[in-house]
């Protein structure tokens, strides 16, 4: 493969031709602010954020369009660059809702981490700013279109991950937005709620409904784990907060990268249910009666011992578990065998 | 010792006659907000968010000055105490700087935390907002009286050791605030930059100007250590971020002789990857001085160079 | 699954069949999307017009059951002319004459004939599938629920082995699964036949090591029962006590009336579950189970990849990780079983189980691992049998179409097909009770073909009976071209569209699988 050698901030560095300026920085451990720009989405040179100084060029290129080439020299942080992002930054804030106060993406917000980073405090430029009205009707997805920053990540990856085109650019300048066809809310589209859009979103215009309502994003744990419903074997991060799940969110899953359904990211709900069983229950006169465990385990052993040995191993059975871990299913095949004496254990495979 | 029983949102509870309805409640591991209640010195009532319901008392009382009595009934999140507690909290937006996009307490501002709990997204009330310049006369605090809610508990820390006491409340009303004497900056006070003061602010008006525009809280992790410098033994947190110690902070007021500028230098020369230099006073004016002078060995080091 | 999931986006030729990947598999449509994109052929065969048939350059709208039909007519084009990959049938596989023969007499035309698909369309397919670089095949219960299933199963094999679409990357032959553990439970061995890694119960040898790793004197020697075999021993009383682990037979099994009829005659019934489900109503225990978010363990999914579990809260309430409880029992009848934690159960299994021997712990935390993993220094298996088949030679097992156990009359003149909705899974013990999926979509309806609904003067969201030889349902009628005329169909995720009181229990004399997708009904206005 051709390669090109470039320097980036004085450092020397090698990369395939065809790489962009973004990512030969990225490779050399350089930082560079991005917006709309996303590894696994069509390169879309949108936000601006990413722009560098180099030499030669007319103006401040943006990094994830231009091509790295040979001999190059690239400045990330000059001042010419710093003043161009603090300005765009400034330009951003213009028109979007201080309320990081109590903003679901508080903490996880690209926006946030950019002013911070470069000092921009208040909006420069005052004028006219969106209301539009927040989309809160469905289940799954707040949109609150005011934070939108257009840059078009959620564009690129239901088009481009989920393949459903759901959301594009609409409308002109100032008036420039991300709407379903016909400007519908999400639930009079053809959206699934996949939440792939979520989960990209720099800033606060997307978020998890459940999730962002019920932690601040500093105060969740998160904790690697694989989704339990269909047999895909999707990879997700549970949000943890006072030992109780508040939300899922993706991470870089071997099978599904960060895309996930909508029964993975938001059909968690079950686990601290009501109606969740919370003590063993044994029945007495036709009605369940909460029991200790001691009681519970020391009636089903008796039970099943007591079936055994009048009426022979093979007058047991057991149904175990295509829901269940590995481990359990090990466990209930060798219990069957060792203990019962019998090979009659099944599950639902065939359903 | 003789006990009281009360029920805290239906939750039965025996404490000590003499404990507060707010450190029953905490036994009992119900939340209720505070902003002004400070354990080590405690009952000053002041901020009145951690009213609660309790029938039969005229009005909704605070917690944290209400002592609990046999057979009290408290309710901690009843409509009426959830509706004060968002009046409370809008009256107090309402005079509040909306900057948490790039205020050092984001994420460690208990404002935040309530307004979040209470989805107080914004204040009902418009009217004049303080405007006070940020006083950053000192190489060690920023204060932000504007984003003060006058809480009092940097005023009661710093009167907790009796030759300090540099600050206090001032003036009257809308115009109330925490003030030197003379209403000075702090750098021409007395102040001797313990930081007792920073480690209680509920809210953004007392940060540490060493660590301004180093992170963010929740990209930090904490150490704790011990200061070595004098019996004392406060304690002390390193702060870093991507691998790199970027400061250190006083973890609470401490106990005895509690906390001192000397040795939060000495732990950031002692901790720190790229320790700030220190200043010291000189005809009221800081400069900034070598870490032998600050830390006052430049006798001893000059005798080490000389051998 | 023979290959990997996201070989599937490398594949220039798709048939998906019986499969209705973007509503029960999202993720995985999503490479199949991704394929579509590069350029690939995407055909779907299903009765109904899915949202991925939509998709395909050619759907083929074939008549419930007919699949065999519709292979063995591909399998006829491709000998016909000359298309099938010679080499590969020559030296990878074995019985082709015997294929040859049984599929002559499947032309297109005759199979336009039991399918509904014209002969054109056949050969097209038959073509692409042929000539394509690499074709895979995906299906899942739309094939195999049927009493032809492992029939159905077969007639796809000899159609990826006559066109040496298998063991090689991007093609192969791809049943997707529907549970996040099935695979890992069958993997088990909580099968009524074999171990784990599926050792037969049968071999003597098998017998000897486990009996030897599980301190015990001797293990049955004869196969046990299939799920619903035991529903019928119960149903006999040959079968006096249950336990039953995280399923919900009564909601999930067709013939929901037999199946309450036998739970409710045995002399004992021990369900384990996490909520007191439909099946849990009817035991004498209940014993509490804890959460996938409660424990610590492992899934093995459709592409044989094994995946860490991990625990992120305590347990709710007294609740107990299954393999506690189950310790706790075996403990009691007096079989002591203690482990520490998850991993050293698993340490076990890898100690057992040739397949998963190289499998660790430590190792997945790095990623998952596809199995067969025989050392801890194999990188794990992409796509199977790549240079031989498990047996060696591939056997062409050729097979004859036979129509599904009932059929339409003049009495019940609907087909029934049952499936999953995108929303929601399986019995819906969890997705009801998610707070968010059961608000979106709260209630099922009956997809019926708006002629129909005519013919029967049934109107849009009407409450109408749905009846079977076996029970009735009362449902809400929803118009839509996406069910051919003849043709209705619901979910089985709601307890108040139990559907599977309807459907018929007839099985696969191989597989034991019940024949949901086909059942004939009738319908009647509620009123």
């Amino acid at each position: 493969m051709a390669e090109v050698t470039l320097t980036i901030d004085g450092l020397q560095v090698t990369v395939a031709k065809g790489t962009t300026v973004l990512e030969a920085a990225r490779q050399a451990g350089v930082f560079i602010p991005t917006f709309c720009h996303d590894p696994e989405l069509t390169r879309f040179g949108a936000c601006r954020m990413c722009i560098v100084e180099i030499p030669g060029m007319r103006n401040l290129p943006a990094s994830c369009v231009t091509e790295a080439a040979e001999g190059m020299v690239v400045y990330t942080e000059s001042e010419a660059v710093i003043e161009a992002r603090k300005t765009i930054l400034e330009l951003m804030l213009a028109n979007h809702p201080m309320d990081c106060l109590t903003c679901g993406k508080n903490g996880e917000c690209s926006l946030q981490d950019y002013a911070y980073l470069y000092g921009v405090k208040t909006e420069s430029f005052g004028g006219e700013k969106h209301a539009y009205p927040l989309e809160n009707d469905n289940p799954f997805i707040v949109r609150d279109m005011n934070k939108c920053i257009l840059c078009g990540k959620c564009v690129r990856a239901c088009a481009e991950i989920q393949g459903k085109n759901i959301v594009d650019f609409a409308y002109r300048g100032f008036d420039a937005k991300i709407t379903p066809a016909m400007d519908v809310p999400l639930s009079a589209s053809e959206c699934v709620f996949c939440g792939n859009c979520v989960a990209v979103c720099p800033v606060g215009a997307l978020q998890e409904k459940g999730l962002r309502s019920a932690a601040r994003t500093w105060e969740v744990k998160k904790v690697k784990t694989t989704c339990p419903y269909c047999g895909t074997g999707c990879s997700f991060e549970l949000n943890v907060k006072d030992n109780k799940v508040v939300g899922v969110t993706s991470c870089d899953g071997d099978v599904n990268g960060r895309a996930l359904c909508v029964k993975g990211r938001f059909g968690y709900g079950f686990i601290h249910h009501p109606d969740r069983l919370t003590n063993p229950l044994i029945k007495k006169n036709g009605k369940f009666v909460e029991s200790s465990w001691e009681e519970a385990i020391g009636l089903v052993a008796a039970k099943l011992s007591a079936i055994k040995a009048n009426y022979g191993p093979d007058s047991l059975a057991v149904l175990s578990s295509a829901r269940c871990t590995n481990e359990e299913n090990y466990l209930m095949q060798k219990f069957t065998r060792a203990v019962l004496g019998t090979n009659s254990i099944d599950h639902c495979a065939r359903l | 010792m003789s006990y009281v029983s009360l029920t805290i949102n239906g939750i039965k509870i025996s404490v000590p006659k003499g404990t507060t309805v707010l450190d029953a409640a905490r036994q009992a591991r119900v939340f209720i907000p505070t902003f002004c209640h400070d354990p080590d010195i405690p009952r000053f009532g002041a901020c009145r968010i951690c009213v609660v319901e309790i029938p039969g008392m005229r009005n909704l009382p605070a917690s944290c000055v209400t002592e609990a009595t046999e057979g009290m009934e408290v309710f901690t999140e009843s409509p009426a105490v959830v509706e004060a507690r968002k009046t409370i909290l809008e009256l107090l937006l309402a005079n509040h700087p909306q900057d948490c996009l790039t205020c050092e307490k984001n994420g460690d501002c208990r404002l935040q935390d309530y307004a979040f709990r209470y989805g107080v997204k914004e204040s009902g009330f418009k009217g004049e907002r303080k405007d006070y310049p940020l006083d950053d006369s000192n190489p060690y605090i920023i204060r932000d009286a504007s984003k003060c809610i006058l809480c009092g508990r940097c005023v009661r820390t710093c009167n907790a050791i009796p030759e300090r006491s540099i600050i206090d409340f001032g003036y009257r009303g809308f115009a109330t605030k925490i003030v030197t004497a003379m209403d000075t900056p702090l750098g021409e006070s007395d102040c001797v930059y313990c930081g007792r003061c920073v480690t209680v602010c509920p809210v953004g008006a007392l940060t540490w100007k060493p660590l301004a525009g180093k992170g963010r809280i929740w990209e930090m992790q904490k150490q704790e250590v011990t200061c070595t410098f004098c019996d004392s033994g406060c304690t002390f947190y390193v702060l870093s971020k991507n691998g790199k110690n970027i400061g250190v902070v006083p973890k609470a007021p401490g106990n005895g002789r509690p906390l001192c500028l000397k040795g939060r230098l000495g732990l950031e020369l002692k901790y720190l990857d790229a320790p700030p230099a220190p200043h010291l006073k000189k005809d009221g004016e800081f400069v900034e001085v070598s870490w032998g002078e600050a830390l006052g060995l430049q006798d001893i080091i000059s005798k080490l160079n000389k051998d | 699954m023979t290959n990997s999931i996201k070989e599937i986006a490398g594949a220039d030729f798709i048939l998906a069949i019986g499969t209705n990947t973007t509503e029960s598999h999202p993720i995985i449509s999503l490479q199949v999307k991704k394929a579509k994109r590069n350029g690939a052929t995407l055909v779907v065969a299903d009765p109904r017009r899915t949202e991925i048939a939509e998709l395909s350059d050619i759907h083929m709208q074939l008549k419930s059951g007919s699949d065999i039909a519709l292979l063995n007519a591909m399998a006829n084009v491709i000998i016909a002319e000359e298309i099938w990959n010679k080499e590969f049938v020559s030296t990878r596989t074995e019985d082709f004459e015997a294929l040859k023969a049984t599929v002559a007499k499947y032309t297109p035309e005759y199979a336009e004939g039991l399918t509904g698909i014209p002969a054109d369309v056949i050969r097209e397919v038959a073509r692409g599938y042929a000539k394509a670089n690499n074709a895979t095949i995906l299906y899942t219960m739309g094939i195999t629920q049927h009493i032809c299933g492992t029939h159905n199963v077969f007639a796809v094999a000899n159609l990826a082995m006559l066109c040496g679409q298998i063991g090689k990357p991007s093609s192969g032959v791809n049943p997707l699964r529907g549970q996040n553990n099935v695979q890992g439970a069958c993997d088990m061995g909580a099968l009524p036949n074999v171990y784990t890694g599926y050792q037969a119960v049968t071999v003597e040898d098998n017998r000897g090591k486990f009996a030897k790793a599980w301190n015990v004197g001797e293990l049955p020697a004869k196969p046990g029962l299939t799920v619903g075999e035991m529903m019928e021993a119960a149903a006999e009383g040959k079968v006096k006590g249950m336990y039953i682990m995280g399923e919900n037979p009564v909601l999930s099994d067709p013939d929901a009336h037999h199946v309450v009829h036998s739970l409710e005659k045995l002399d004992f019934l021990v369900v384990q579950d996490i909520f007191l489900t439909e099946t849990a109503a009817l035991a004498d225990v209940v014993l509490p189970a804890a959460s996938f978010a409660e424990k610590d363990g492992t899934f093995s999914n459709t592409e044989r990849r094994v995946q860490r579990v991990r625990k992120a809260i305590d347990p709710v309430g007294n609740a107990r990780a299954d393999w506690q409880i189950i310790c706790d029992v075996a403990t009691a009848m007096g079989y002591t079983m203690s482990y520490a934690s998850a991993s050293e159960i698993f340490d076990e299994i890898a100690s057992l189980t040739p397949s998963y021997a190289g499998i660790s712990y430590e190792r997945l935390e790095q990623g998952g691992i596809q199995w067969p993993c025989p050392n801890s220094g194999h990188a794990g298996t992409m796509y199977l049998h790549k240079d031989k088949f498990v047996r060696g030679l591939g056997k062409f097992n050729p097979v004859e179409y036979i129509p599904p156990a009932e059929q339409p009359d003049n009495e019940f003149p609907f087909v029934l097909s049952t499936g999953r909705r995108h929303f929601h899974y399986h019995t819906g013990t969890m997705t009801q009770r998610t707070g968010t999926l059961e608000v979106h979509y709260g209630t099922e309806f009956l997809e019926i073909n708006p002629a129909d609904a005519a013919a029967i003067n049934v109107t849009e969201g009407e409450m109408i009976k749905v009846k079977s030889r076996r029970g009735e349902v009362a449902v809400q009628a929803r118009l839509t071209d996406i069910v051919p005329q003849g043709m209705v169909f619901t979910s089985f995720h709601f307890p108040e569209v139990a559907i599977n009181k309807l459907t018929n229990s007839a099985r696969d004399p191989v597989a034991k699988i019940p024949e949901l997708k086909v059942c004939a009904v009738k319908i009647e206005k509620a009123s």
